[in-house]
Protein backbone atom coordinates (compact mmCIF):
# COMPACT_ATOMS: atom_id res chain seq x y z
CA UNK A 1 0.00 0.00 0.00
CA UNK A 2 1.48 3.44 -0.79
CA UNK A 3 2.05 5.90 1.66
CA UNK A 4 0.41 8.84 -0.15
CA UNK A 5 -2.95 7.09 0.16
CA UNK A 6 -2.90 5.81 3.87
CA UNK A 7 -2.23 9.76 4.68
CA UNK A 8 -4.99 10.37 1.67
CA UNK A 9 -8.01 8.39 3.80
CA UNK A 10 -6.94 10.12 7.16
CA UNK A 11 -6.90 13.53 5.75
CA UNK A 12 -10.27 12.92 4.31
CA UNK A 13 -11.97 11.80 7.75
CA UNK A 14 -9.61 14.14 9.78
CA UNK A 15 -11.67 16.70 11.54
CA UNK A 16 -9.03 19.17 11.97
CA UNK A 17 -5.78 20.09 9.49
CA UNK A 18 -2.97 17.88 10.71
CA UNK A 19 0.29 18.51 10.97
CA UNK A 20 3.11 15.49 9.48
CA UNK A 21 4.16 15.45 13.25
CA UNK A 22 0.46 14.30 13.64
CA UNK A 23 0.22 12.05 11.12
CA UNK A 24 3.19 10.25 12.07
CA UNK A 25 1.81 9.95 15.56
CA UNK A 26 -1.20 8.08 13.85
CA UNK A 27 0.80 5.55 12.04
CA UNK A 28 2.66 4.50 14.87
CA UNK A 29 -0.86 4.16 16.80
CA UNK A 30 -2.49 2.17 13.58
CA UNK A 31 0.65 -0.43 13.71
CA UNK A 32 0.11 -0.94 17.47
CA UNK A 33 -3.32 -2.57 16.68
CA UNK A 34 -2.42 -4.50 13.13
CA UNK A 35 -0.12 -6.21 11.33
CA UNK A 36 -1.40 -4.50 7.92
CA UNK A 37 -0.22 -1.15 9.34
CA UNK A 38 2.88 -2.25 10.96
CA UNK A 39 5.41 -1.79 7.54
CA UNK A 40 4.27 2.25 7.99
CA UNK A 41 5.43 2.50 11.82
CA UNK A 42 8.97 3.70 11.41
CA UNK A 43 7.66 6.42 9.16
CA UNK A 44 9.98 9.75 8.84
CA UNK A 45 8.87 13.18 8.99
CA UNK A 46 10.71 14.07 5.69
CA UNK A 47 8.84 10.94 3.78
CA UNK A 48 5.20 11.70 4.90
CA UNK A 49 5.68 15.37 3.66
CA UNK A 50 6.98 14.15 0.64
CA UNK A 51 3.96 12.15 0.17
CA UNK A 52 1.81 14.91 1.04
CA UNK A 53 2.77 17.14 -1.81
CA UNK A 54 3.01 14.45 -3.85
CA UNK A 55 -0.45 13.72 -2.96
CA UNK A 56 -0.62 17.50 -3.45
CA UNK A 57 0.74 17.47 -7.16
CA UNK A 58 -1.82 14.46 -7.97
CA UNK A 59 -4.69 16.47 -6.56
CA UNK A 60 -3.85 19.27 -8.77
CA UNK A 61 -3.30 17.07 -11.55
CA UNK A 62 -6.80 15.77 -11.78
CA UNK A 63 -8.26 19.09 -11.56
CA UNK A 64 -11.00 18.06 -9.41
CA UNK A 65 -12.93 20.48 -7.54
CA UNK A 66 -11.13 20.64 -3.99
CA UNK A 67 -7.00 19.94 -3.44
CA UNK A 68 -4.99 19.16 -0.55
CA UNK A 69 -4.15 22.27 1.66
CA UNK A 70 -1.12 22.99 3.66
CA UNK A 71 -1.73 25.97 6.00
CA UNK A 72 0.84 26.97 8.78
CA UNK A 73 2.19 23.62 8.23
CA UNK A 74 -1.21 21.44 8.65
CA UNK A 75 -2.60 19.54 6.15
CA UNK A 76 -6.28 19.60 5.02
CA UNK A 77 -8.44 19.02 2.13
CA UNK A 78 -10.22 22.13 1.01
CA UNK A 79 -12.61 23.21 -1.59
CA UNK A 80 -11.40 25.61 -4.80
CA UNK A 81 -12.35 28.98 -4.37
CA UNK A 82 -14.21 29.01 -7.71
CA UNK A 83 -17.08 26.95 -6.21
CA UNK A 84 -17.54 29.39 -3.33
CA UNK A 85 -20.92 30.52 -4.47
CA UNK A 86 -22.66 26.96 -3.93
CA UNK A 87 -20.62 26.58 -0.63
CA UNK A 88 -21.92 29.13 0.54
CA UNK A 89 -25.30 28.53 -0.86
CA UNK A 90 -24.50 25.01 1.38
CA UNK A 91 -22.98 26.03 4.59
CA UNK A 92 -23.35 30.08 4.70
CA UNK A 93 -20.89 33.21 4.36
CA UNK A 94 -17.67 32.25 6.38
CA UNK A 95 -17.33 34.45 9.83
CA UNK A 96 -14.31 36.79 8.89
CA UNK A 97 -12.95 39.33 10.06
CA UNK A 98 -13.32 42.51 7.46
CA UNK A 99 -11.06 42.94 4.36
CA UNK A 100 -7.47 44.41 4.82
CA UNK A 101 -7.49 48.10 3.65
CA UNK A 102 -4.82 48.61 1.45
CA UNK A 103 -2.15 50.96 3.85
CA UNK A 104 -2.88 47.70 6.03
CA UNK A 105 -1.80 45.28 3.10
CA UNK A 106 1.34 46.98 2.26
CA UNK A 107 2.67 47.32 5.40
CA UNK A 108 1.89 43.42 6.20
CA UNK A 109 3.73 43.20 3.10
CA UNK A 110 6.93 44.74 4.03
CA UNK A 111 6.58 43.29 7.18
CA UNK A 112 6.22 39.48 6.37
CA UNK A 113 8.68 39.69 3.27
CA UNK A 114 11.51 41.76 5.75
CA UNK A 115 11.49 40.81 8.97
CA UNK A 116 12.27 41.15 12.07
CA UNK A 117 12.04 44.49 11.00
CA UNK A 118 11.55 47.82 12.67
CA UNK A 119 8.47 50.52 12.63
CA UNK A 120 11.03 52.78 11.16
CA UNK A 121 12.05 50.38 8.50
CA UNK A 122 8.59 49.65 7.50
CA UNK A 123 7.94 53.96 7.24
CA UNK A 124 11.18 53.86 5.19
CA UNK A 125 10.06 51.70 2.49
CA UNK A 126 6.37 53.08 2.28
CA UNK A 127 7.42 56.86 2.58
CA UNK A 128 4.47 57.23 5.15
CA UNK A 129 4.08 56.93 8.79
CA UNK A 130 2.55 53.36 9.64
CA UNK A 131 1.30 53.78 13.48
CA UNK A 132 -2.33 53.38 13.19
CA UNK A 133 -1.56 50.60 10.71
CA UNK A 134 0.49 48.67 13.14
CA UNK A 135 -2.08 49.45 15.92
CA UNK A 136 -4.66 47.78 13.73
CA UNK A 137 -2.17 44.93 12.56
CA UNK A 138 -1.16 44.37 15.94
CA UNK A 139 -4.72 44.04 17.49
CA UNK A 140 -5.47 41.46 14.72
CA UNK A 141 -2.90 39.45 16.07
CA UNK A 142 -1.27 39.16 12.00
CA UNK A 143 2.42 40.63 13.31
CA UNK A 144 3.54 40.29 16.46
CA UNK A 145 6.45 42.24 18.20
CA UNK A 146 9.97 39.81 18.23
CA UNK A 147 12.44 41.65 19.56
CA UNK A 148 14.56 44.79 19.66
CA UNK A 149 17.07 46.21 17.14
CA UNK A 150 20.74 46.72 18.40
CA UNK A 151 20.71 50.22 16.96
CA UNK A 152 20.03 52.93 19.07
CA UNK A 153 17.65 53.63 21.02
CA UNK A 154 16.76 49.85 21.07
CA UNK A 155 13.80 50.12 18.68
CA UNK A 156 10.55 46.88 19.23
CA UNK A 157 11.20 44.63 15.62
CA UNK A 158 8.08 43.02 14.40
CA UNK A 159 7.03 39.81 12.81
CA UNK A 160 4.32 37.62 11.41
CA UNK A 161 2.08 35.60 13.50
CA UNK A 162 1.23 32.13 12.58
CA UNK A 163 -2.12 33.77 12.17
CA UNK A 164 -1.16 35.68 9.45
CA UNK A 165 -0.11 32.63 7.63
CA UNK A 166 -3.89 31.01 8.27
CA UNK A 167 -5.27 33.83 6.97
CA UNK A 168 -3.40 34.12 3.72
CA UNK A 169 -3.99 30.37 3.39
CA UNK A 170 0.12 30.17 3.31
CA UNK A 171 1.79 27.13 4.45
CA UNK A 172 5.11 29.10 5.51
CA UNK A 173 6.69 32.11 4.93
CA UNK A 174 8.94 30.27 2.00
CA UNK A 175 5.36 30.24 0.25
CA UNK A 176 5.23 34.16 -0.17
CA UNK A 177 4.96 35.12 -3.90
CA UNK A 178 8.46 36.15 -5.34
CA UNK A 179 9.53 35.32 -1.25
CA UNK A 180 13.71 35.37 -2.62
CA UNK A 181 13.63 38.29 -4.50
CA UNK A 182 11.74 40.94 -1.97
CA UNK A 183 12.91 38.91 1.09
CA UNK A 184 16.72 40.02 0.51
CA UNK A 185 17.31 43.90 0.16
CA UNK A 186 17.52 44.24 -3.38
CA UNK A 187 20.63 45.91 -3.61
CA UNK A 188 19.58 46.55 -7.71
CA UNK A 189 22.57 47.50 -9.07
CA UNK A 190 23.25 51.04 -9.20
CA UNK A 191 22.92 51.84 -12.97
CA UNK A 192 25.12 54.14 -14.46
CA UNK A 193 22.50 55.31 -17.17
CA UNK A 194 20.28 57.29 -15.26
CA UNK A 195 17.72 59.45 -16.19
CA UNK A 196 19.22 62.50 -18.13
CA UNK A 197 22.06 62.29 -20.66
CA UNK A 198 25.40 62.67 -18.83
CA UNK A 199 26.68 66.50 -19.08
CA UNK A 200 23.98 67.89 -20.66
CA UNK A 201 21.22 70.42 -18.38
CA UNK A 202 17.71 68.70 -18.68
CA UNK A 203 16.16 70.15 -22.27
CA UNK A 204 14.78 73.25 -22.21
CA UNK A 205 13.71 73.47 -18.10
CA UNK A 206 9.93 74.16 -18.14
CA UNK A 207 10.42 76.13 -15.09
CA UNK A 208 8.81 74.96 -12.09
CA UNK A 209 7.19 78.32 -10.86
CA UNK A 210 9.73 78.42 -8.03
CA UNK A 211 7.66 80.80 -5.89
CA UNK A 212 5.19 78.09 -5.39
CA UNK A 213 7.72 75.47 -5.39
CA UNK A 214 9.77 77.04 -2.87
CA UNK A 215 6.89 77.45 -0.24
CA UNK A 216 6.02 73.90 0.62
CA UNK A 217 9.90 73.27 0.05
CA UNK A 218 11.18 75.98 3.09
CA UNK A 219 9.51 76.96 6.14
CA UNK A 220 10.59 80.07 4.85
CA UNK A 221 11.12 82.54 7.91
CA UNK A 222 8.68 85.55 7.08
CA UNK A 223 9.97 88.70 10.05
CA UNK A 224 6.76 90.10 9.91
CA UNK A 225 4.90 92.18 12.58
CA UNK B 1 -9.08 70.19 -12.22
CA UNK B 2 -11.89 68.74 -10.27
CA UNK B 3 -11.19 64.74 -11.60
CA UNK B 4 -7.70 65.07 -9.59
CA UNK B 5 -9.64 65.29 -6.52
CA UNK B 6 -11.28 61.99 -6.56
CA UNK B 7 -7.44 60.70 -6.88
CA UNK B 8 -5.90 62.31 -4.38
CA UNK B 9 -8.26 60.30 -1.90
CA UNK B 10 -6.27 56.89 -3.38
CA UNK B 11 -2.59 58.14 -2.88
CA UNK B 12 -1.11 56.48 -0.11
CA UNK B 13 1.77 58.68 0.24
CA UNK B 14 4.47 60.27 -2.11
CA UNK B 15 5.70 57.50 -3.24
CA UNK B 16 2.85 56.39 -4.16
CA UNK B 17 1.66 59.45 -5.94
CA UNK B 18 5.07 59.07 -7.94
CA UNK B 19 4.52 55.80 -8.77
CA UNK B 20 0.78 56.75 -10.35
CA UNK B 21 2.82 59.72 -12.32
CA UNK B 22 5.44 57.32 -13.89
CA UNK B 23 2.94 54.86 -14.99
CA UNK B 24 0.73 57.28 -16.31
CA UNK B 25 3.82 58.28 -18.52
CA UNK B 26 3.96 54.74 -19.53
CA UNK B 27 7.36 54.57 -19.05
CA UNK B 28 10.11 52.41 -16.97
CA UNK B 29 10.81 53.54 -13.25
CA UNK B 30 14.10 53.38 -14.70
CA UNK B 31 13.60 55.40 -17.22
CA UNK B 32 11.54 58.21 -16.07
CA UNK B 33 12.64 61.74 -16.24
CA UNK B 34 12.79 62.44 -12.97
CA UNK B 35 12.55 66.75 -13.60
CA UNK B 36 9.98 66.28 -15.83
CA UNK B 37 8.53 63.89 -12.87
CA UNK B 38 9.31 66.77 -10.55
CA UNK B 39 7.04 69.10 -12.11
CA UNK B 40 3.72 67.02 -12.56
CA UNK B 41 4.44 66.36 -8.41
CA UNK B 42 4.68 69.81 -7.58
CA UNK B 43 1.77 70.96 -9.76
CA UNK B 44 -0.20 68.03 -8.08
CA UNK B 45 0.86 69.82 -4.60
CA UNK B 46 -0.63 72.81 -5.67
CA UNK B 47 -3.72 71.57 -6.70
CA UNK B 48 -4.22 70.14 -3.15
CA UNK B 49 -3.63 73.55 -1.74
CA UNK B 50 -6.09 74.72 -4.07
CA UNK B 51 -8.61 72.29 -2.57
CA UNK B 52 -7.62 73.03 0.90
CA UNK B 53 -6.45 69.70 1.39
CA UNK B 54 -3.90 69.48 4.53
CA UNK B 55 -1.02 68.03 3.00
CA UNK B 56 1.54 65.64 4.90
CA UNK B 57 4.88 66.53 5.82
CA UNK B 58 6.10 63.70 3.56
CA UNK B 59 4.82 64.95 0.34
CA UNK B 60 7.11 68.23 1.31
CA UNK B 61 9.84 66.30 1.92
CA UNK B 62 9.62 64.20 -1.01
CA UNK B 63 8.47 68.11 -2.85
CA UNK B 64 12.16 69.33 -1.58
CA UNK B 65 13.91 66.19 -2.64
CA UNK B 66 12.63 66.71 -5.90
CA UNK B 67 13.66 70.53 -6.27
CA UNK B 68 17.00 69.56 -5.20
CA UNK B 69 17.17 66.93 -7.88
CA UNK B 70 16.31 69.35 -10.39
CA UNK B 71 18.40 72.18 -9.43
CA UNK B 72 21.24 69.84 -9.65
CA UNK B 73 20.20 68.76 -13.36
CA UNK B 74 20.02 72.40 -14.29
CA UNK B 75 23.82 72.92 -14.44
CA UNK B 76 25.92 71.33 -17.07
CA UNK B 77 27.89 68.94 -15.43
CA UNK B 78 31.23 70.34 -16.10
CA UNK B 79 29.93 73.37 -14.34
CA UNK B 80 28.56 71.46 -11.12
CA UNK B 81 30.37 72.30 -7.90
CA UNK B 82 32.62 69.68 -6.87
CA UNK B 83 32.60 68.89 -3.74
CA UNK B 84 33.41 65.73 -1.77
CA UNK B 85 30.35 65.31 -0.60
CA UNK B 86 29.74 63.65 -4.14
CA UNK B 87 31.23 60.87 -2.46
CA UNK B 88 29.69 60.41 0.98
CA UNK B 89 25.83 60.91 -0.51
CA UNK B 90 24.63 58.85 -2.81
CA UNK B 91 23.64 60.66 -5.93
CA UNK B 92 19.69 61.50 -4.74
CA UNK B 93 18.19 60.61 -8.21
CA UNK B 94 19.67 57.03 -7.57
CA UNK B 95 18.30 57.00 -4.02
CA UNK B 96 14.82 58.29 -5.27
CA UNK B 97 14.22 55.60 -8.15
CA UNK B 98 15.96 52.78 -5.60
CA UNK B 99 13.56 53.71 -3.30
CA UNK B 100 10.68 54.02 -5.89
CA UNK B 101 11.62 50.16 -7.18
CA UNK B 102 11.71 48.81 -3.61
CA UNK B 103 7.93 50.38 -3.19
CA UNK B 104 6.62 49.28 -6.15
CA UNK B 105 7.56 45.53 -5.25
CA UNK B 106 5.83 45.69 -1.66
CA UNK B 107 2.77 47.37 -3.52
CA UNK B 108 2.47 44.70 -6.07
CA UNK B 109 3.30 42.02 -3.14
CA UNK B 110 0.51 43.67 -1.23
CA UNK B 111 -1.66 43.47 -4.46
CA UNK B 112 -0.98 39.56 -4.08
CA UNK B 113 -1.76 39.31 -0.68
CA UNK B 114 -4.78 40.68 -1.19
CA UNK B 115 -5.86 38.22 -3.89
CA UNK B 116 -4.73 35.56 -1.49
CA UNK B 117 -7.11 36.70 1.21
CA UNK B 118 -9.87 36.81 -0.92
CA UNK B 119 -8.96 33.19 -2.51
CA UNK B 120 -9.10 32.63 1.08
CA UNK B 121 -12.21 34.09 2.06
CA UNK B 122 -13.71 31.59 -0.68
CA UNK B 123 -11.61 28.09 0.13
CA UNK B 124 -14.33 25.91 2.48
CA UNK B 125 -11.94 23.33 4.32
CA UNK B 126 -13.42 19.49 4.99
CA UNK B 127 -14.65 19.21 8.46
CA UNK B 128 -16.13 16.11 8.74
CA UNK B 129 -17.93 15.37 11.58
CA UNK B 130 -16.60 12.51 13.63
CA UNK B 131 -18.53 9.28 12.89
CA UNK B 132 -20.52 7.94 16.18
CA UNK B 133 -19.88 3.99 15.90
CA UNK B 134 -21.40 3.89 19.60
CA UNK B 135 -24.24 1.64 20.21
CA UNK B 136 -26.82 3.06 18.82
CA UNK B 137 -29.21 4.52 21.45
CA UNK B 138 -32.44 2.85 22.41
CA UNK B 139 -33.95 5.64 20.34
CA UNK B 140 -36.70 7.40 23.24
CA UNK B 141 -40.02 6.73 21.70
CA UNK B 142 -42.73 9.19 21.93
CA UNK B 143 -44.04 8.33 25.48
CA UNK B 144 -47.51 7.34 25.26
CA UNK B 145 -49.87 9.61 27.14
CA UNK B 146 -52.72 9.16 29.74
CA UNK B 147 -55.29 9.99 27.56
CA UNK B 148 -53.64 7.20 24.97
CA UNK B 149 -53.85 4.57 27.47
CA UNK B 150 -57.38 5.37 28.03
CA UNK B 151 -58.54 5.10 24.44
CA UNK B 152 -56.31 1.97 24.23
CA UNK B 153 -57.69 0.18 27.37
CA UNK B 154 -61.79 1.32 26.25
CA UNK B 155 -61.17 -0.25 22.97
CA UNK B 156 -60.26 -3.32 25.12
CA UNK B 157 -63.18 -3.12 27.07
CA UNK B 158 -65.54 -2.90 24.11
CA UNK B 159 -64.37 -6.07 23.32
CA UNK B 160 -64.59 -7.86 26.60
CA UNK B 161 -68.02 -6.72 27.11
CA UNK B 162 -68.81 -7.90 23.42
CA UNK B 163 -67.54 -11.63 24.64
CA UNK B 164 -69.55 -11.30 28.14
CA UNK B 165 -72.96 -11.91 26.80
CA UNK B 166 -73.71 -14.08 28.99
CA UNK B 167 -74.16 -11.71 32.06
CA UNK B 168 -72.65 -14.59 34.75
CA UNK B 169 -72.00 -13.05 37.73
CA UNK B 170 -68.32 -13.88 38.79
CA UNK B 171 -66.97 -12.60 41.98
CA UNK B 172 -64.25 -9.84 42.40
CA UNK B 173 -61.41 -12.27 42.60
CA UNK B 174 -58.52 -9.69 41.31
CA UNK B 175 -56.97 -7.31 42.94
CA UNK B 176 -54.68 -4.47 41.99
CA UNK B 177 -51.59 -5.57 43.68
CA UNK B 178 -52.08 -9.14 42.23
CA UNK B 179 -52.10 -7.72 39.34
CA UNK B 180 -48.97 -5.83 39.95
CA UNK B 181 -47.02 -8.42 40.40
CA UNK B 182 -48.27 -10.43 37.28
CA UNK B 183 -47.41 -7.37 35.51
CA UNK B 184 -43.42 -7.20 36.96
CA UNK B 185 -43.05 -10.77 35.81
CA UNK B 186 -44.71 -10.76 32.34
CA UNK B 187 -42.20 -7.70 31.95
CA UNK B 188 -39.04 -8.86 33.20
CA UNK B 189 -39.89 -12.14 31.17
CA UNK B 190 -40.18 -10.17 27.36
CA UNK B 191 -38.17 -6.86 27.14
CA UNK B 192 -41.64 -5.57 25.69
CA UNK B 193 -45.17 -6.44 25.88
CA UNK B 194 -47.65 -5.01 23.64
CA UNK B 195 -50.42 -3.42 25.27
CA UNK B 196 -53.28 -5.62 23.95
CA UNK B 197 -51.35 -8.59 25.26
CA UNK B 198 -51.75 -7.73 28.87
CA UNK B 199 -54.94 -8.43 28.59
CA UNK B 200 -55.14 -11.30 26.12
CA UNK B 201 -56.64 -13.48 29.42
CA UNK B 202 -58.76 -11.49 30.78
CA UNK B 203 -62.08 -12.44 31.13
CA UNK B 204 -64.20 -10.03 32.20
CA UNK B 205 -64.23 -5.60 32.40
CA UNK B 206 -63.28 -5.94 36.17
CA UNK B 207 -60.10 -8.25 35.01
CA UNK B 208 -59.39 -5.44 32.46
CA UNK B 209 -60.00 -2.56 34.85
CA UNK B 210 -57.51 -3.94 37.36
CA UNK B 211 -54.59 -4.49 35.10
CA UNK B 212 -54.93 -1.17 33.89
CA UNK B 213 -54.90 0.11 37.08
CA UNK B 214 -52.16 -1.95 38.17
CA UNK B 215 -50.63 -0.63 35.36
CA UNK B 216 -51.04 2.93 35.67
CA UNK B 217 -49.90 2.36 39.34
CA UNK B 218 -46.45 0.85 38.04
CA UNK B 219 -45.91 3.54 35.83
CA UNK B 220 -46.55 6.02 38.58
CA UNK B 221 -44.00 4.18 40.82
CA UNK B 222 -41.31 4.79 37.34
CA UNK B 223 -41.50 0.73 36.77
CA UNK B 224 -42.68 0.34 33.70
CA UNK B 225 -42.77 2.84 30.88
CA UNK B 226 -45.65 3.15 28.27
CA UNK B 227 -44.33 3.68 24.65
CA UNK B 228 -46.01 4.13 21.36
CA UNK B 229 -42.63 3.31 18.43
CA UNK B 230 -44.75 4.52 15.91
CA UNK B 231 -47.75 6.90 14.93
CA UNK B 232 -50.64 4.72 15.51
CA UNK B 233 -48.54 1.54 16.29
CA UNK B 234 -49.50 -0.78 19.17
CA UNK B 235 -48.69 0.80 22.99
CA UNK B 236 -45.50 -1.11 23.77
CA UNK B 237 -44.72 -1.45 27.89
CA UNK B 238 -41.52 -1.43 29.18
CA UNK B 239 -38.95 -1.61 31.75
CA UNK B 240 -38.11 2.02 33.21
CA UNK B 241 -34.16 2.27 32.65
CA UNK B 242 -34.10 3.60 36.40
CA UNK B 243 -33.36 1.63 39.41
CA UNK B 244 -36.75 0.46 40.19
CA UNK B 245 -38.39 1.44 43.28
CA UNK B 246 -39.19 -2.17 45.48
CA UNK B 247 -42.20 -2.78 44.91
CA UNK B 248 -43.08 -3.69 48.62
CA UNK B 249 -42.20 -0.15 49.48
CA UNK B 250 -44.59 1.62 48.16
CA UNK B 251 -47.99 1.39 49.44
CA UNK B 252 -50.39 0.13 47.19
CA UNK B 253 -54.32 0.89 48.40
CA UNK B 254 -56.33 -1.60 46.43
Amino acid sequence: MELKFILESILFSAQKPLSPKELRDLLNAAAEHGDAAKPFKKTKEEDLTAALEQLQKDHEAAQRSYRLACVAGSWQFASQPEFAPWLVALVGVKARPPRLSQPALETLAIISYRQPITRAEVEQVRGVAVDGVMQTLLERGLVEQVGRAEVVGRPMTYGTTPAFLEYFGLRSLEDLPAAEELRRLPVTKPEALLTIDPGLATAPPEQVTLEEAEKPAEPGPAPQA
Amino acid sequence: MAEYKVQFEVFEGPLDLLLYLIRKEEVDIYEVNLTKLATEFIRYIDVMRLLDLEIAGEFLVMASTLMHIKSRELLPKDQQVETGEEEETEDPRWELIRQLVEYKKFKDAAAQLQAREIEQENTFPRLPIKPDFSAPETTPKPEASLFDLINAVSAILKRVGQRDDMREIFEDKWSVSEKIEVLVKLVAEKTAVKFSDLFSGATNRSEVVCTFLALLELIRMRQLICAQPEDFGEIEITRAPEPAVAVEDSKIAE
